[in-house]
C-alpha cells in the first residue's frame, strides 16, 4: 500500500480512478479546476475540457447512458449553468454511476457569490456526500459511484476550497475492475422524459430520497462519535476538523452525506448530548433540517451565515455559547498597509484595451476572468459584473433604456472562454434585435484566470493534442454581426481609432483582439518583447505611463522636493511597448 | 510522539514560489511518518496578491489551516506580506524572512510609500527573527531562482526533523537538473 500527500481535488481525481470512471468532462473554474486536470493524468480515463458546465453534465449523462461510469467536474455557479439537465437527470436516474463535483467557495476567495451547493441536492432531490479531507475526498468518489448505481441516482459530491486546494495523506488504491461492459440499451420509460414518462418517474424519485435517508442511518459514511455528553455537534466536511480542534472533548455526529439527512441517527444523537449544536458554513441547511424534525438546537445564533468558517471563528462561535473562553487578540497590532489585490501581469494584453476604454469615457458591462481585474485603479474600466456571458446580453438590454448620445458608451467586454461558455447565445440574441452596442472579444488564446486552460478557440485539447480552432470572426458574422474587426491590444492608436469607430457606429458591432496571454511564454505561445528601460534624462515625472498599472513600473519619488520619476523593474517587463506609446517625452527605450 | 501540532505559515506575494515550497515541506513532514495537512488559495490571488501557505504536522491533525494566532513558525518570502501576517502567530514564534522587498500597487503609483524599517519591526514583536539575504546566498550556490530553497534551509535548522529527510524530500520534488544547485542553497540557508 502506498501512502501520498494529495490535495483534495487530486484525491477525488483518484477516486475517479480507481471506481473505474470511463468519461471526465468539466468547464474550469476555481476551486475545481484540477480535479479534471489529475484525471487527465490517467489514460484510461477519456478526460476533456467542454466549452461550459451544461455541456460538461450532459457529456458524462450521454456516457452513464451507454452505460460507462462517468464524472462531471464544476465550481459552484457551474451547477447553475448545468441545472437544466440536473434537475431531470434526477428524474431518469443513470445507467453507469454517475458523479457531479460541486467545489463551493465560501468566503469568495476566487468567486462573484458565495452560493452554498447543498440546496441543489434538496431542490434536485438527490443525495450528496461531503468529505472532510483528503482520504474521504478519494473515499467518497469511490462510494458516490457505488450509491449511485444502487440507487440508480446521480450522486453529488460538494467539495469547497479549504478541501480542495488542501492538502492531506491518503492511501492509494488500485483501479476497480469487472465493471459491466457499455453497450447501447434502449429504455425509453426511463430515459425519455416526457410527461407520461416523467409523472411515472417522480414519484420513484421520492421513494429514493426516503431510502437513501434510511440507508444514512445505518451506513458508516455519518460517524456518531461519543465523547462527553455534556455537547454535541452536529457538523460535516471541513467544519468538522475546526470543530475537532476548538472542542476536542465534546461529542460529534459528522455527517457525510448531506442530504437526505439520516433522520433516525440524528433524534439518536440528540437524545444522547445536554445541549445539541449544529456548526455549518454558509447557510442553514442541515439546522432547518433538524428544527423541523422538532428537535431543539443552536446553530445560526451563534455562527454567521456570510463567509467561510476557521478555526478561530469556530472558537468565537462556541465563546458565544460559553463553552469556550474568546480568541485572544493578536500579539501585534500592524496598523493600516498598503492592501496588495491581485493585479494583471505586465505586458498582459488586457492592459492596453482597458486603458483606452477609460480614455474613451466607455460605460463597459463586463464579464469573467482576468480581464475582470480592468475595474481596479488606476484603469477603473469596468462598471458591472454579474456572471459569465452577462456582458453581451447586459449591453444590449442596457441600451434599450438610453438615449442615442449615451447608447454610444455602452461596450461589453468578454474573454475568449467565456465568449463561448455563454457569450455566443448574448451576441446571437445582440445581432437578432440589431442593439447598438459593440462587444470586445478578448482573445488571449486561453483560458487564464483558473490557470491557463485551453479552450474550442484555443487549438488545443486537455491532452495537448492540437484541435480545430473556432473562428471567432466567422462565427460572430454568422450570427448576424456585420461589422467584426481585428485589432491588436499592444497598438494603442489602432485599439483607440477601432472603439472610437465602433462605438459610434449604431449598430451592433464586434471587436476582437489579437495577442496571447503573456503567461504562455513556456508554452512559446507568448513572445515577449524587448525589455525597456526609463531614461532618467529624459523622463520628466509626468505619470502618463503610471496610468497603466503595470507592475513592473514603479514611481521613485526623489529626495529633496525634486520631481520623481518612473523606473521600469527588467526582471517584470515583457516588452509590450503599452508605456513606451504613452511616454511624449520618449523617455522609454 | 506527543500530542502538539507545529503549525507554519508561508506568506509572499503570488508567483513568488510559496506553493513549491509548502510542498517540499508537507512531503518532509510526511516521509518523517507524521500526519500532516496544508492549506492555500489558489486562483484570483496567485496574480501579484498577497498568498498564505498553512502548513500543520503532528500526531493528528484535524484543521487544515492554522488556528488563528497558534503559528509557530512563520516562513516569509517579503517582507510587507510577513509583517502583514504577524497576527497569526503566537507570542514566542520563530520567523524566517527574507530581505526583499515586492512594492504593492499603492507604492508603485506613488500614492503611499513601502513602510520603513519592517525587519526591525518584527523583530521587535517576535525576538527570534531571522532576517535572510535569499537571493545573494542563492547567487552564491549558483543561481538566483533558490533564494526560497535558502530559506527553507534556515527554516530546517527550526524543525526537529533530520537533514537526511529533507535531503530526501528535495531529492523528491526539485527537477533532476537543479537538485544540485539546490541542495548549495539548502546548505547555506542551513549554516545561517
Ligand atoms: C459559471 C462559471 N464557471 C466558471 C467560472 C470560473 N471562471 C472565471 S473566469 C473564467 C474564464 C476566463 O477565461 P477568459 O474568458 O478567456 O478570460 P481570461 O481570464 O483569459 O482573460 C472562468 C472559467 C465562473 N466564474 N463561472
Amino acid at each position: 500500500m502506498s501512502i501520498a500527500v494529495l490535495s483534495g481535488n487530486e484525491a477525488i481525481a483518484r477516486g475517479a480512478y480507481e471506481a473505474g470512471v470511463l468519461v471526465a468532462s468539466a468547464y474550469p473554474g476555481t476551486p475545481s479546476t484540477e480535479i479534471l486536470e489529475n484525471i487527465a493524468r490517467y489514460p484510461e480515463i477519456d478526460s476533456s475540457w467542454a466549452p461550459n458546465e451544461k455541456v460538461a453534465l450532459e457529456v458524462a449523462i450521454g456516457a452513464s447512458f451507454g452505460g460507462g461510469r462517468a464524472i462531471a467536474c464544476m465550481k459552484h455557479v457551474g451547477v447553475n449553468v448545468a441545472a437544466a439537465p440536473l434537475f431531470t437527470l434526477s428524474y431518469t436516474g443513470v445507467r453507469g454511476g454517475l458523479v457531479l463535483v460541486a467545489a463551493d467557495d465560501p468566503e469568495m476567495h476566487s468567486s462573484q457569490n458565495e452560493q452554498d451547493s447543498r440546496n441543489y441536492a434538496k431542490f434536485a432531490k438527490l443525495p450528496m456526500l461531503e468529505p472532510a479531507d483528503s482520504r474521504e475526498c478519494k473515499e467518497f468518489t469511490r462510494l458516490a459511484f457505488e450509491l449511485s448505481e444502487q440507487f440508480d441516482t446521480p450522486v453529488m459530491l460538494r467539495s469547497c476550497t479549504r478541501i480542495s486546494h488542501g492538502k492531506s495523506v491518503v492511501e492509494l488504491g488500485e483501479r476497480v475492475s469487472g465493471l459491466p461492459e457499455p453497450q447501447l440499451v434502449k429504455d425509453a420509460p426511463k430515459l425519455v422524459m416526457l410527461p407520461g414518462n416523467a409523472r411515472v418517474r417522480h414519484p420513484l424519485v421520492e421513494q429514493r430520497t426516503l431510502n437513501l435517508a434510511e440507508y444514512g442511518n445505518s451506513s458508516a459514511i455519518n460517524k456518531m462519535e461519543m465523547r462527553s455528553v455534556k455537547v454535541g455537534v452536529i457538523c460535516a466536511g471541513v467544519v468538522y476538523q475546526y470543530v475537532r480542534e476548538v472542542l476536542p472533548e465534546a461529542s460529534v455526529l459528522k455527517l457525510g452525506m448531506v442530504y437526505p439527512l439520516p433522520g433516525a441517527l440524528i433524534r439518536d444523537f440528540a437524545a444522547r448530548v445536554e445541549q445539541l449544536y449544529v456548526i455549518e458554513e454558509l447557510d442553514p441547511f442541515i439546522e432547518e433540517q433538524i428544527r423541523a424534525m422538532g428537535v431543539k438546537v443552536t446553530g445560526k445564533e451563534i455562527v454567521s451565515l456570510c463567509g467561510e468558517l476557521s478555526p478561530g471563528r469556530v472558537r468565537a462561535a462556541f465563546a458565544k455559547a460559553g463553552l469556550v473562553t474568546a480568541p485572544e487578540s493578536p500579539v501585534v497590532d500592524q496598523g493600516p498597509l498598503p492592501p496588495r489585490p491581485p493585479n494583471m501581469c505586465p505586458g498582459c494584453p488586457h492592459r492596453g484595451l482597458f486603458y483606452t476604454l477609460n480614455r474613451l469615457n466607455a460605460y463597459v458591462t463586463g464579464d469573467i476572468g482576468c480581464y475582470t481585474l480592468g475595474f481596479m485603479p488606476p484603469l477603473n474600466a469596468m462598471d458591472t459584473c454579474v456572471c459569465m456571458g452577462a456582458s453581451v446580453s447586459n449591453a444590449s438590454g442596457i441600451v434599450r433604456v438610453l438615449p442615442p448620445e449615451e447608447q454610444r458608451r455602452v461596450v461589453g467586454v468578454i474573454g475568449d472562454s467565456t465568449f463561448l461558455h455563454t457569450g455566443i447565445n448574448s451576441l446571437m440574441e445582440m445581432a437578432y434585435n440589431r442593439a447598438p452596442a459593440t462587444v470586445v472579444i478578448l482573445d488571449n488564446r486561453i483560458t487564464a484566470m483558473t490557470g491557463r486552460q485551453e479552450n474550442p478557440a484555443s487549438g488545443f485539447t486537455l491532452s495537448g493534442e492540437t484541435a480545430h480552432e473556432v473562428n471567432l470572426v466567422a462565427l460572430c458574422r454568422a450570427l448576424g454581426i456585420q461589422h467584426v474587426r481585428v485589432i491588436d491590444p499592444n497598438d494603442l492608436d489602432a485599439t483607440r481609432q477601432a472603439l472610437a469607430e465602433e462605438m459610434a457606429r449604431p449598430e451592433p458591432s464586434v471587436v476582437i483582439t489579437n495577442r496571447p496571454c503573456c503567461l504562455l511564454k513556456g508554452e512559446d505561445r507568448f513572445k515577449p518583447g524587448e525589455v525597456l528601460a526609463v531614461d532618467q534624462e529624459q523622463c520628466t515625472g509626468c505619470r502618463a505611463c503610471l496610468r497603466l498599472g503595470c507592475p513592473a513600473i514603479e514611481w521613485q519619488p526623489a529626495p529633496d522636493g525634486k520631481k520623481g520619476k518612473a523606473y521600469i523593474d527588467p526582471l517584470l517587463c515583457n516588452g509590450c511597448t503599452v508605456c513606451q506609446q504613452l511616454c511624449k517625452f520618449d523617455a522609454i527605450k | 510522539m506527543s500530542d502538539k501540532i507545529t503549525n507554519i505559515l508561508l506568506v509572499g506575494v503570488g508567483g513568488q514560489g510559496i506553493l513549491l515550497a509548502s510542498e517540499i515541506l508537507a512531503e518532509t513532514f510526511m516521509l518523517a511518518g507524521f500526519d500532516v495537512k496544508k492549506s492555500e488559495i489558489h486562483g484570483m490571488s496567485q496574480r501579484g496578491g498577497s498568498v498564505v501557505s498553512h502548513v500543520r504536522f503532528g500526531r493528528e491533525v484535524f484543521s487544515p489551516t492554522v488556528p488563528e494566532g497558534e503559528g509557530d513558525i512563520l516562513f516569509g518570502f517579503e517582507l510587507l506580506e510577513a509583517y502583514r501576517s504577524l497576527s497569526l502567530l503566537r507570542p514566542d514564534a520563530k520567523v524566517v524572512v527574507n530581505d526583499y522587498r515586492i512594492p504593492p500597487p499603492a507604492v508603485l503609483l506613488g500614492q503611499a510609500s513601502y513602510p520603513d524599517d519592517l525587519a526591525a519591526r518584527i523583530r521587535t514583536g517576535f525576538a527570534n527573527t531571522l532576517l535572510v539575504d535569499g537571493l545573494h546566498l542563492a547567487q552564491q550556490a549558483g543561481d538566483a531562482r533558490a533564494a526560497n530553497t535558502v530559506l527553507l534551509g534556515a527554516v530546517s535548522m527550526r524543525l526537529p526533523i533530520a537533514e537526511t529527510v529533507w535531503q530526501e524530500a528535495l531529492e523528491k520534488m526539485v527537477p533532476k537538473k537543479a537538485l544540485e544547485i539546490n541542495r548549495k542553497a539548502f546548505a547555506l540557508g542551513r549554516a545561517l
